[in-house]
C-alpha cells in the first residue's frame, strides 16, 4: 500500500484505551479462576479434598483479583456496579459482567467457607453453582477482545475462546499440582491436556488470521507470544515428568502460569499494533 | 414489529428510532451529507462544533500534514477537516507546463450516526442510546468511561475525553435539534459542504449531485456510506468523496462488529464446553 491510500499513513481506527497490565492479568485471572472452580468440583465429587479447597481459593483469589484489575482499569469501583444497571445481550461485557459478579460471590463464599470451616454445606453449594459457571469464565473474554473493530482480535474470533480455554485449563491444574501434590495426577493432566489445547488452537489462529496474521508474528507481540509458547512447552514437559519430581512439579507450575498471562498480554499487544496500522484496516476489506 | 426484526444485528433497517422503541410518532430520521466537492477547507464548522458543545482546544500546532492541526476526530474534536494534499505529475501538453501538480481534497468527517451502530451495541452501561431523531448519543452521566465503545467503532469516531474520563462524540447537536435548529456546523457552512435533513430527502439529493458532477466529466465522484445495505445498514452522515475513501482517513468497507456475535458466542460456548471436557475427562482415571 502506498502513502497515498491512507491519510497521511494515520490509524483509521482508535486502539483501545484499556490499560497495561490492568486488562491483560483481568483476561488471565479470570481465566485461572474459571478452570480452578470447575476443577475443585470435580476434586469435590470424586473425594479429592486437598485439590477442591486448592481450586476454590484459587478460584476466589483469582476472581477477586480480576475484579480488582478492572476496577482499577475503570478508575473506580462504582463503576463496576454500574456495568450491573443493566443486562445487554449484544454487549461482551454487561454478559461478562454478570457471569463474573456472581461467580466472584459465590467462590469468595466457597473460599471463606473452607478457609473458616464454617458452614460447610453452604460452602459446597457456592461451590458447585460457581463451578457450573465457570467454563463460561474461561471463553468470555475471548469475546470481549473479538467484538471489536479491532482487526487482530476481530478476524481470529473463531480460535481465541479455544486459546483462552486451553490456557486457562493449563494454567489451573499447574495451580493444582503446586497446592496439592499428594492428589495431583488429575491437575497434572489438566496441565498437560491445556497445554496441547492451547499450542494446538493457537497455531490455527496464527495460521488462519490471513494478512493480520502478520501483528501475531511481529514487534513486542511476537516476542511476547513466543516467549508464551516457550514457557509452555517447558511446563508441558515439566509436568509429563512431573509425576515422579518435585522440582519439575514446580518448574511446570510456574512457568504454565507465566506462559498463560504472557499469551494473553501478546494476544493484546497484537491487537494493539493492528488497530495502530492503517493497513490491517483497509487491504481486508478491499479484497473482501 | 416482529421479535426478529426488532432483534436485527446488522442489515438494511428502515427506521432505526422505531427500531429502539419510540412510538410511532417520532421525529422523522435526520442526518448529515457532506458533498466534499464543494468544500473549501475553511474549517468553520470544526470551530462552530468546538463553540456550541464548549469544546477544548486541541493545541493550536500544525501536524505537518498539510493544513490540519487537528488530526483526527477524538473525544474533543467531533467535525475534524481533512487536508489532503496530493502530488501528481500531470502531462498538460504545454511546453514547460508540465511537472508536479498539487491537488487539495477537503473533507470534513464526523459521527456517521450508523444504522447499526457498534458503538451502541457494545456499551454495557446503556449509556449509548439511539435518540427520537434515529441519531447515536452518548449520556454523559450514565458512562462509566469502561473505553469498550473506543475500538468497536468501525470508523474511529468516538474516544475517551482526557478531562472527563467520559466518551465522547458528535450528538448532531441534539440540544438544537429539540429546539427546530439546525446543527451548529452545517449552520456555519459558508458553501453548503455540510448538508442537513431528512436522511432520506438527503439521499435523494446526493444521488443528483453525483450524476452532475459524473456529467462534468468528474467521474471519481462517489457516495460514501449511504448506502442501507452496506456493512452498518447505511451511515446517518454520508459523503460525497472524489477519491477512495481511505485517502481520506475513512475505511473501505466498514462492518457493524455486532454482525458477527452470535457466531462469537457459539465459538466461546464451543469452548467453554471442550475446557469443562478437558477437566472432567482428567479427573477419570486412577485416583492420587
Ligand atoms: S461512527 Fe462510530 S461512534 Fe459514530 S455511531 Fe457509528 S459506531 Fe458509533
Ligand atoms: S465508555 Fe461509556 S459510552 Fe463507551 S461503552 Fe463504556 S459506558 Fe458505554
Amino acid at each position: 500500500m502506498t502513502a497515498a491510500e491512507s491519510y497521511y499513513g494515520r490509524p483509521v481506527l482508535k486502539p483501545p484505551v484499556w490499560k497495561v497490565p490492568d486488562v491483560p492479568l483481568y483476561l488471565y485471572l479470570g481465566g485461572l479462576a474459571g478452570a480452578s472452580s470447575t476443577m475443585a468440583l470435580l476434586a469435590d465429587l470424586t473425594g479429592r479434598d486437598r485439590l477442591a479447597g486448592a481450586g476454590r481459593l484459587a478460584a476466589a483469589v483469582g476472581a477477586t483479583a480480576s475484579v480488582g484489575a478492572l476496577v482499577h482499569d475503570l478508575g473506580r469501583p462504582t463503576r463496576f456496579l454500574n456495568m450491573l444497571r443493566v443486562f445487554k445481550p449484544t454487549s461482551p461485557l454487561s454478559v461478562g459482567s454478570w457471569i463474573l459478579a456472581p461467580f466472584s460471590a459465590l467462590s469468595g463464599a466457597a473460599a471463606a467457607s473452607e478457609l473458616t470451616g464454617r458452614l460447610p454445606g453452604a460452602g459446597r453449594a457456592a461451590a458447585a453453582i460457581a463451578g457450573a459457571i465457570a467454563p463460561a469464565m474461561t471463553t468470555y473474554t475471548a469475546v470481549l477482545l473479538a467484538d471489536t473493530a479491532v482487526p487482530g482480535w476481530h478476524a481470529v474470533y473463531r480460535e481465541l475462546p479455544f486459546v483462552f480455554a486451553g490456557s486457562a485449563v493449563s494454567s489451573a491444574g499447574a495451580v493444582g499440582m503446586l497446592a496439592a501434590p499428594e492428589e495431583s495426577a488429575p491437575a497434572r493432566r489438566m496441565a498437560i491436556a491445556g497445554s496441547v489445547l492451547e499450542l494446538v488452537a493457537a497455531r490455527r489462529m496464527h495460521r488462519g488470521a490471513g494478512l493480520v496474521g502478520e501483528v501475531y508474528q511481529q514487534g513486542r507481540a511476537s516476542a511476547v507470544l513466543r516467549a508464551a509458547r516457550t514457557l509452555t512447552c517447558l511446563g508441558l514437559g515439566a509436568a509429563v515428568l512431573a509425576g515422579r519430581s518435585r522440582t519439575a512439579r514446580v518448574a511446570s507450575g510456574l512457568c504454565l502460569n507465566a506462559a498463560a498471562a504472557a499469551t494473553r498480554y501478546g494476544i493484546f499487544e497484537a491487537g494493539r499494533a493492528s488497530a495502530r496500522d492503517p493497513r490491517y484496516t483497509v487491504m481486508p476489506q478491499r479484497t473482501s | 414489529m416482529s421479535f426478529v426484526a426488532r432483534n436485527r444485528l446488522s442489515g438494511p433497517l428502515a427506521d432505526p428510532a422505531g427500531d429502539a422503541g419510540y412510538p410511532p410518532d417520532h421525529p422523522e430520521r435526520v442526518g448529515f451529507f457532506t458533498d466534499t466537492s464543494v468544500c473549501i477547507g475553511c474549517k468553520a464548522c470544526e470551530v462552530a462544533c468546538k463553540e456550541w458543545n464548549l469544546l477544548p482546544e486541541d493545541g493550536m500546532d500544525l501536524t505537518g500534514m498539510s493544513y490540519d492541526n487537528t488530526g483526527a476526530l477524538g473525544a474533543t474534536t467531533w467535525r475534524h477537516v481533512a487536508f489532503v494534499e496530493q502530488e501528481s505529475t500531470v502531462d498538460l501538453g504545454m511546453p514547460g507546463m508540465g511537472g508536479d501538480q498539487v491537488r487539495w481534497l477537503m473533507s470534513s468527517d464526523v459521527c456517521k450516526h450508523c444504522t447499526h451502530a457498534a458503538c451502541l451495541d457494545v456499551c454495557p452501561t446503556g449509556a449509548l442510546i439511539r435518540t427520537e431523531h434515529g441519531t447515536v448519543l452518548v449520556q454523559d452521566d450514565v458512562c462509566n468511561g469502561c473505553g469498550y465503545c473506543v475500538p468497536a467503532c468501525p470508523y474511529g469516531v468516538i474516544d475517551i475525553r482526557p478531562d472527563t474520563g467520559g466518551a465522547a462524540k458528535c450528538t448532531m447537536c441534539h440540544d438544537r435539534l429539540g429546539a427546530g435548529l439546525m446543527p451548529a456546523c452545517a449552520t456555519a457552512c459558508p458553501t453548503e459542504s455540510i448538508q442537513y435533513g431528512p436522511l432520506d430527502e438527503l439521499r435523494e439529493r446526493a444521488a443528483l449531485r453525483v450524476s452532475e458532477l459524473h456529467e462534468q466529466g468528474i467521474t471519481d465522484a462517489r457516495l460514501y456510506g449511504q448506502d442501507p445495505a452496506d456493512g452498518v445498514g447505511g451511515a446517518g452522515a454520508f459523503f460525497l468523496l472524489l477519491d477512495e475513501p481511505e485517502v481520506y482517513g475513512l475505511p473501505p468497507d466498514p462492518v457493524v462488529t455486532t454482525r458477527d456475535l452470535p457466531s462469537m458466542w457459539r465459538h466461546a460456548a464451543g469452548a467453554a464446553l471442550t475446557a469443562a471436557a478437558v477437566i472432567a475427562g482428567c479427573f477419570l482415571g486412577r485416583k492420587r
